[in-house]
C-alpha cells in the first residue's frame, strides 16, 4: 500500500474534503439553560438518520452505520469492537480499516472505500472522512437531497503519527462522540506525552524494572509504539497487541520492532524492556511474571487521578485517542452544523453546553462506549 | 512550592509504600525546615484556616475558566475532588511562580485578613502563575484534607529515616496540640518541645477474626467489655485537664462534667479511656452523637445525654510514662487509684474468665450490657503507638443484619470518582419504600463498576448529583447497633450499617419490612450493673 506520510497507513485516497466554513463561537452562557433535550425533540420531521433498535438508521439508502445488533448493511466507522461488530450482512469501511476488521470479525462480506469518495447508496449519497481517531477510522457522510448529516463516529482532533489526521466536514446534523466531554479534560501535546513515557521507561530501566503499560491493543498500543524512543531497551508486547501489529504492519505502518512475550522472552531475557499489554492483561495473572514492575496506563481516564488510583497503577499517562473538551467545541464549530447530537460519553451535559452556544442540541442513546472502549479507549 | 510538587509527583507516580517513603524521606532530610514542618503538619491533619469557603472558590474557578456553574457541578462530580476539577478547568497557567510552600501558607494567610474582593484578586493571581500540579496542591491548601497517599505509619518511618530517630518517639512528639506557628521543626522533632496537653499515641487492637483458643493460656489475658463511645485521652498537668479524641482533636470543652471530675486526679496524670453517653447504663451511640458536634453545651443536652469517661489505662503517673509498663501493672495502679473517683471516672470493669468458653459466654451477652464486644489485652503488654499486632485484640460481637433496597445512589469521591458507590437503602413500610441508612463501603470495585452502570441505566430522577433508581437491587446490610432516632424518617438509626454482601438472588419485594427492624430495638436494654 501506498503511504503518503512517513509512518500513516491508510492512503491511498489521498483527496481531503473541502475546507470547511467557521461559523462564529457564541458567547459562554453563564446562566443555566434547560436541561439537554433527547434527540427526537430536536429531530426533524423527515430525518437523514434516526436511531432504532438496530442503531442508526438511514432510510434513505436502507443502511445503518455501526449497529449494535446485526442488520443487512452496514457501513462501519473504525475497527473497535463497538462500532463494527459481528452479524452484518455486508460491510463497507475505508481500505484501511478493513484488514483489522476481518482480523477481529473472521469472515466477513466487506466492501473498502478510500476517502472522500462519494457513492449512492439508494436515495443518500455517502462519504467516508478522516476521523483521526486509530488507523482507517472515518467520520461517516450521509447526503439525502440537500440535507447533509455527519455520524463522527470515534475521533480526535489533535492527531498522532499512526491515523490520517481529522478533517472537519461540514454539515446541518453533526452526531457526535463526547466520551470527553467535559472541561477537566484537556490533553497535552502528543510529543511531550511521550517524552513523559519515555523518561518513565528509562529511569526504570535505570532502577533495573520492567516497565508495564497497558494500552488498548489496536490503536492506543500502535501510537505508542510509533512514539517509543527503542534507543532505550527493547519492546515486549501481550499477544493481543502484536496481533494487531502484524494485521497494521502488513498494510504498511512503520512500527519499531517489538517482540511477544513467551516462555523464551521475558523480563529475565530483556531486563529493563518496555511491555504494552491492553488493560484486561495488566490486572491479571499474566502480568505478574514481571515481577516488581513499573505500572502505567495510557488513556484519557487518566486525566482524573480517582481513575488512575482505581486502577492502581503507579503512573497514569494522559493520552487519548479521543478528542478533549477544546477538541470537540473546535469540531462541533467547524462543521458549521446547526444541529448536534451527542453519542456517548458526557451528552447531557455537553448537548446542554451547546445549546448555551446557541445551537440545536440533543441526546443519542447509543450502545457505543458500552464494551471495552468504555474503559481502555 | 516547586520542590514540595516534586514531592508530590513522587509520591502519586508509585505504589509502592518503601518508594514513597524514601522520598518522602529525602524530602524531610533536604527541604527548608518551615516547609518540612509544614509538611508534616499537613500530612499529620494540620492546615491552614480555611480562607475562602468551597462554594465561592467554585464560582471563581467557573468564572475564570468561562463556563456556567452547573457545568462546573458536572465536572466535578467526574471528578470527586474540588482541588482537581479547578486545576483542570483553568485556562493554562500564563507566567512561572517558584515560592515555598512556607511562603504561599504565609500569603494564605494574609489573604485571610482581607476582604471578599481582595481574597479573590489573590487567588485568581495564584492560579494564573502556577502550573497544574502546583494548582492542585494550592487548592488542597485553599480546601484541605491534604491524604497524598501518605498515611501517618508512612510519615513517621520517612521521618524516622530523615533523623534517625525511633517511631514510636516521634509518633508521641507529633501528638497533640502544636501548629507551625507554635513551634519549630528543631524544637518538635529532634528538640522535644514537650507541651502540657500533648497525649501520648492511642494503642489500638486488631480484631480476631478466628477463635480465641490460638491466644494460648488465657490466664496470660485480661478482657474488658468493648463499649461504643468515643475513644479518648485524659491528660492532667500543670493544674489543667486537656481531654482528646482519638481523632486528635481536643474536645476538652465539650464535655464538662469530664473535667469536673478530672480534678480529682493528682497532677500528671494521663488515663486512657471511652467517652460514653451514660444513664446508669451506657446510651446508644446515636444518643452520644448528639454531642459531638457540639462546642458549647446546653443544660439541657447536659442533662439528657450526660457522658462520663471510662477508664481503660494508666499512661501516665507521678509525671511518669508508664506505657513501658506490663499492662496488668499499670492496671493495678488504675484501680488503686479510681477507688476514689467521682462516678463521672469509672474504671472499665473486667471481664472475668479462667477459660476460652467463659469468654465467648461474655461476648455473645455483650449486647445485654450495651456493649458491642469484649476487648482482650496481654497481661504483660506494654502500651504500645499505634496498631500492633498481638498484644491487643477486640473480639466483637457479629453485625445485626437487613436486607435493604436500594433507592439513592450518588458517586464518590477520590478513587471512586465517577463510581456510584454511596447508596441510600430502604425497607418496606406497608406498600411503600420508608429509607433507613446510606451505606458506602463493604462491596469490591469491580461490583461498584457494575452498579455504576446498572444505576445510569435505571435513573427514574435526578436530585443534583444523586439519582432515584428503579428499586430493585437488594443488600444485605450490616451494622453494629439500632437506636430510635427522631430525625430520620424511618425513626431509626443504624450504627456504622455497611453493605455485607449483594443479594443478586432476592427480588426487591422479598427484602426486609421496617417491622423486623423494629423488632430488633426490642433487645433487652442495657441493664444497669456499675
Amino acid at each position: 500500500m501506498a503511504r503518503t506520510k512517513a509512518a500513516s497507513v491508510d492512503v491511498k485516497c489521498s483527496i481531503r474534503a473541502p475546507l470547511p466554513k467557521l461559523s462564529a463561537p457564541c458567547k459562554a452562557c453563564s446562566t443555566g439553560p434547560p436541561p439537554a433535550r433527547r434527540y427526537d425533540q430536536v429531530m426533524a420531521r423527515n430525518p437523514v438518520l434516526h436511531l432504532t433498535e438496530r442503531g442508526l438508521y438511514c432510510p434513505a439508502g436502507d443502511f445503518f452505520i455501526d449497529p449494535w445488533r446485526p442488520v443487512p448493511r452496514a457501513l462501519i466507522t473504525h475497527g473497535h469492537s463497538d462500532h463494527a461488530r459481528t452479524g452484518h450482512g455486508a460491510y463497507l469501511a475505508t481500505h484501511a480499516a478493513l484488514p483489522v476488521m476481518r482480523h477481529r470479525l473472521g469472515p466477513i462480506t466487506a466492501e473498502g472505500i478510500c476517502y472522500a469518495e462519494t457513492r449512492r447508496i439508494g436515495g443518500a449519497i455517502v462519504s467516508f472522512h478522516p476521523a483521526g481517531h486509530v488507523p482507517g477510522s472515518a467520520q461517516i457522510r450521509v447526503q439525502v437531497a440537500g440535507e447533509v448529516w455527519v455520524v463522527s463516529g470515534d475521533y480526535k482532533t489533535g492527531g498522532d503519527a499512526i491515523s490520517t489526521p481529522f478533517e472537519p466536514v461540514p454539515c446541518d446534523t453533526f452526531i457526535t462522540e463526547c466520551t470527553f466531554g467535559l472541561p477537566v479534560f484537556r490533553w497535552q501535546p502528543e510529543a511531550a506525552v511521550m517524552a513523559e513515557i519515555n523518561r518513565w521507561w528509562a529511569e526504570n530501566r535505570a532502577a533495573g524494572r520492567i516497565s508495564l503499560i497497558g494500552a488498548y491493543a489496536f490503536g492506543k498500543a500502535q501510537r505508542l509504539l510509533a512514539g517509543l524512543d527503542p534507543g532505550i531497551g527493547s519492546i515486549l508486547t501481550h499477544g493481543a497487541v502484536e496481533a494487531t501489529n502484524a494485521v497494521l504492519r502488513a498494510q504498511g505502518l512503520a512500527l519499531p520492532e517489538t517482540r511477544q512475550v513467551t516462555i523464551e522472552v521475558s523480563a529475565k531475557t530483556h531486563p529493563g524492556a518496555l511491555v504494552i499489554a491492553p488493560p484486561a492483561a495488566l490486572a491479571g495473572p499474566w502480568a505478574r511474571r514481571f515481577g516488581p514492575a513499573a505500572t502505567a496506563f495510557a488513556s484519557g481516564w487518566m486525566a482524573l487521578r480517582g481513575h488512575r488510583r482505581r486502577y492502581g497503577v503507579d503512573r497514569g499517562f494522559v493520552l487519548s485517542d479521543h478528542a478533549d473538551w477544546a477538541g470537540l467545541n473546535a469540531a462541533v464549530v467547524a462543521t458549521g452544523a446547526t444541529r448536534v447530537l451527542a453519542t456517548h460519553g458526557y451528552t447531557a451535559a455537553f448537548a446542554r453546553w451547546l445549546e448555551g452556544r446557541g445551537l440545536q442540541a440533543g441526546v443519542l442513546e447509543t450502545a457505543f462506549g458500552q464494551t471495552e472502549d468504555e474503559t481502555a479507549e | 512550592m516547586n520542590r514540595f510538587a516534586v514531592l508530590f509527583q513522587s509520591l502519586d507516580g508509585t505504589t509502592s509504600s518503601t518508594a514513597r517513603t524514601l522520598a518522602l524521606a529525602a524530602y524531610l532530610r533536604e527541604a527548608p525546615e518551615p516547609d518540612r514542618l509544614w509538611t508534616i503538619a499537613l500530612l499529620t491533619g494540620r492546615r491552614p484556616r480555611r480562607v475562602i469557603t468551597a462554594g465561592k472558590l467554585a464560582e471563581w474557578a467557573a468564572e475564570a475558566a468561562g463556563i456556567p456553574d452547573w457545568l462546573f457541578a458536572e465536572s466535578y462530580s467526574v471528578a470527586g475532588d474540588l482541588a482537581e476539577t479547578i486545576a483542570a478547568i483553568l485556562p493554562p497557567a500564563e507566567t512561572t511562580t517558584n515560592r515555598s510552600l512556607s511562603d504561599w501558607i504565609a500569603t494564605l494567610r494574609a489573604l485571610s485578613a482581607q476582604d471578599e474582593p481582595a481574597r479573590r484578586a489573590g487567588i485568581l493571581a495564584a492560579w494564573a502563575g502556577l502550573d497544574a500540579t502546583e494548582r492542585f496542591l494550592f487548592n488542597k491548601l485553599l480546601t484541605g484534607g491534604f491524604r497524598m497517599g501518605v498515611a501517618r505509619g508512612l510519615m513517621q518511618r520517612a521521618l524516622a529515616q530523615a533523623t534517625g530517630l525511633d517511631e514510636a518517639t516521634l509518633a508521641h512528639r507529633l501528638m497533640g496540640d502544636w501548629s507551625p506557628d507554635t513551634t519549630t521543626f528543631a524544637a518538635l522533632i529532634t528538640g522535644d518541645g514537650a507541651q502540657a496537653s500533648r497525649p501520648y499515641p492511642f494503642c489500638l487492637a486488631h480484631p480476631l477474626d478466628a477463635d480465641p483458643d490460638a491466644l494460648g493460656d488465657p490466664t496470660d489475658w485480661l478482657a474488658e467489655w468493648k463499649w461504643d463511645g468515643i475513644r479518648g485521652q485524659l491528660v492532667c498537668r500543670d493544674g489543667r485537664v486537656f481531654l482528646w479524641s482519638r481523632g486528635e482533636e481536643l474536645v476538652t470543652d465539650r464535655y464538662p462534667e469530664i473535667v469536673a471530675a478530672a480534678q480529682a486526679l493528682p497532677e500528671g496524670t494521663v488515663l486512657d479511656g471511652e467517652i460514653l453517653g451514660w444513664a446508669g447504663a451506657p446510651l446508644p451511640f446515636a444518643t452520644l452523637q448528639r454531642r459531638i458536634g457540639l462546642k458549647t453545651v446546653s443544660r439541657r443536652t447536659l442533662a439528657e445525654v450526660p457522658v462520663i469517661f471510662m477508664a481503660y489505662d494508666l499512661l501516665e503517673a507521678d509525671s511518669t510514662d508508664l506505657r513501658p509498663q506490663p499492662f496488668a501493672t499499670r492496671r493495678a495502679a488504675l484501680e488503686a487509684l479510681a477507688t476514689d473517683l467521682p462516678p463521672e471516672l469509672p474504671l472499665s470493669p473486667l471481664a472475668r474468665f479462667d477459660d476460652w468458653a467463659t469468654l465467648a459466654a461474655h461476648r455473645q451477652a455483650a449486647r445485654d450490657r450495651g456493649a458491642e464486644g469484649v476487648m482482650l489485652k496481654q497481661r504483660t503488654s506494654p502500651y504500645h503507638a499505634g496498631r500492633k499486632r498481638g498484644d491487643w485484640w477486640k473480639w466483637k460481637l457479629d453485625p445485626f443484619s437487613l436486607d435493604a433496597v436500594l433507592i439513592y445512589a450518588q458517586a464518590g469521591h477520590g478513587r471512586r470518582a465517577g463510581l456510584y458507590t454511596d447508596f441510600t437503602f430502604a425497607l418496606w413500610d406497608g406498600p411503600a419504600l420508608v429509607p433507613v441508612a446510606k451505606a458506602y463501603s463493604g462491596l469490591t470495585d469491580a461490583e461498584f463498576a457494575e452498579i455504576t452502570r446498572w444505576v445510569r441505566a435505571h435513573t427514574t430522577d435526578r436530585f443534583g448529583p444523586v439519582r432515584q433508581v428503579v428499586p430493585e437491587l437488594v443488600f444485605e446490610l450490616g451494622f453494629e447497633g439500632i437506636a430510635e432516632s427522631p430525625r430520620h424518617k424511618s425513626g431509626l438509626a443504624l450504627r456504622f450499617p455497611r453493605m455485607l454482601r449483594w443479594r443478586r438472588d432476592k427480588p426487591a419485594a422479598e427484602a426486609d419490612r421496617i417491622e423486623t427492624a423494629r423488632a430488633l430495638l426490642a433487645h433487652p436494654a442495657p441493664r444497669a450493673y456499675l
